[in-house]
């Protein structure tokens, strides 16, 4: 499959190898490269390299030992998959969540977006050539990995939230230290736009590469920014209202086609940046409603035993869009089957449709701005 | 539109011999289904996705679940519609001995590659699939993990898939276990 031709004649195909440990395919992806010359005739995504068959441990475990593996669903934004998994296992149980965990799963989960876009924001800066804003990206990232520490004692694989709500409560200082950091946070998110997001030769590398219109991002079930990016005004955090996202007053940035067409490259780019704003809007205003809830209220009533009969699919917008998790119980301690929905895997699923006709090199930034994440694709 | 009334139109325009069983949101399903003939899967989902006021433009979710003491393997649709806000579930119940059943590619190009995924770990046959291939395992493997009857080999090419368990292979003494003991 991958061997590589190479001929003297210019009108004939040549197959490349690209991954799996190509830096730019962010983990370890592999595509299989069929180009005339630098304009790809098609390609063709080879992945499983991650593949730790979250699902069957999932049958393995108990519903409530099973919250530290959702964690490497996702290894760069876990607190969704922690989210996921618990509120499948609440819809199924029927288990009311108090306010005050909720606000801290609000809370973590914004924290989350934030450095889960970041390193997207980051990297796709770095893999079409603009090294600088990868460690100002990162910069921003640790502060909030300093602050989820605090919070849950982990900085990647956090297995923060339970079944009915979260481990711990707000340590003592750390609604200063965040609203400290968030001060920090906007300005830098100015500067960061100053530096790479309107940035005339990044616009012009980015502006209408890669586009991908309102219709085919939902034929193809992109999620998350990659189909707002398209046009598509729609965010499941406003249209399940789940948790407390009703309380919370944020806007959903769409894509506006500012310098080429809706939906190429540099309009994912920039709704990621406008969603870390909106992130940090959040984070505020719940800072301000989480004390109206009583303290160290965080645990809901659990039944004496997670034996659940049924099936329950919860969804939760994650930093790469709806996840969805399905969860069969047949009254056993282990569920049946435990299932996730991931938005990498269906971003994936487009590359091969988009790639015909593209540079090799805006390959590369497709595959950035998609912001795949290796083991959210593979699990 | 509630699911009642979405089985309702189902039920009149495609018939009872397409459209099987509802099952409304109970404390056991708490997402209502439809249970849908295998051999018109793609007739139901392309009438749910072209019909005015249905619009069921998104495919969230394909599930495959393997249940051997029915020997019935179920593939179950999960979708969405981005202009009415409404969803559904379908069930397809499979012959676990040969469970085949029509692709849904051409109505949502999303299920390519979650129609690949349910093949390769629980060995659902989809026919009229473009591409039809392994995608999460690696071309040789044996079977079909999801299947509840997997039997995990003991390597893979030389790669052992079991390690000893550290405790017995460094003599680790547990405290508190031979108190228990004595």
């Amino acid at each position: 499959m991958s061997e590589v031709i190479f001929t003297n004649e210019m009108d004939e195909e040549m197959t490349l190898n690209m991954g799996p440990h190509h830096p730019s395919t962010h983990g370890v992806l592999r595509f299989i490269i069929s180009s005339d010359g630098e304009i790809i005739r098609k390609a063709v995504p080879d992945v499983g390299y991650l593949h730790r068959s979250i699902e069957k441990i999932g049958e393995r475990n108990t519903y409530a030992g099973y919250m530290p593996y959702t964690d490497r669903v996702d290894y760069v934004a876990a607190m969704f998959a922690n989210e996921c998994w618990a509120m499948a296992c609440e819809k199924l149980m029927a288990i009311t969540v108090p306010k005050r965990a909720q606000y801290l799963r609000v809370l973590s989960c914004e924290l989350n977006r934030i450095a889960s876009h970041m390193i997207g924001l980051g990297a796709m800066a770095m893999d079409v050539g603009a090294v600088t804003p990868f460690p100002w990206a990162l910069r921003e990232r640790e502060r909030v990995n300093d602050l989820i520490e605090e919070l849950c004692g982990a900085r990647l694989t956090y297995n923060y939230h339970r079944i009915g709500g979260v481990s711990f409560d707000l340590p003592l200082g750390w609604r200063d230290k965040c609203l400290h950091f968030l001060d920090l946070f906007d300005p830098a998110m100015e500067e960061f736009d100053r530096l790479i997001t309107l940035n005339d030769i990044y616009v012009k590398r980015l502006a209408n590469v890669a586009v991908i219109t309102a219709e085919e991002a939902v034929d193809w079930g992109l999620v998350g920014p990659n189909l707002r990016a398209s046009g598509v005004d729609w965010d499941l955090r406003k249209a399940d209202n789940y948790s407390v996202y009703s309380e919370l007053e944020f806007d959903i940035p769409v894509g506006t086609g500012r310098f080429g067409t809706v939906g190429d490259c540099w309009d994912r780019f920039d709704c990621r940046v406008r969603e870390c704003r909106e992130s940090s809007k959040i984070v505020r205003q719940a800072l301000d409603k989480i004390d109206e809830h009583p303290e160290d209220d965080i645990l809901g009533k659990l039944p004496k035993k997670l034996k659940p009969d049924g099936e329950a699919y919860a969804r939760v917008e994650s930093a790469r869009g709806d996840m969805g998790c399905y969860v069969i119980g047949k009254g056993a301690e282990e569920p049946y089957r435990a299932r996730f929905r991931t938005g990498s895997f269906t971003a994936m699923g487009i590359i091969e449709a988009k790639s015909p006709g593209l540079f090799l090199a805006d390959l590369v930034a497709l595959i950035a701005s998609l912001d795949v994440v290796a083991p959210e694709i593979d699990r | 539109m509630t699911p009642e009334a979405i089985h309702e139109k189902l039920k009149t325009d495609l018939g009872d011999e397409a459209i099987l069983e509802f099952h409304p949101v109970s404390d056991k399903n708490r997402d209502a289904w439809v249970s849908v003939a295998p051999f018109e899967i793609e007739r139901v989902c392309e009438y749910l996705k072209t019909t005015g006021g249905l619009s069921f433009d998104y495919l969230e979710c394909i599930t495959g679940v393997d249940y051997p003491d029915l020997q019935k393997i179920v593939v179950v649709y999960h979708v969405y519609s981005y202009t009415q806000r409404h969803r559904i579930v379908l069930k397809v119940f499979l012959e676990r001995d040969d469970p085949a059943m029509p692709s849904v590619v051409n109505v949502w190009s999303t299920a390519n590659w979650q129609e690949r995924e349910c093949y390769d770990l629980l060995g659902v046959l989809f026919e009229g699939h473009p591409d039809l291939r392994r995608l999460l395992l690696p071309d040789d493997w044996e079977g079909h993990p999801l299947r509840k009857d997997f039997e995990e080999k003991e390597e893979y090419h030389g790669i052992p898939t079991v390690r000893p368990n550290p405790i017995e292979l460094y003599k680790i003494q547990i405290p508190g276990k031979e108190e228990k003991a004595s």
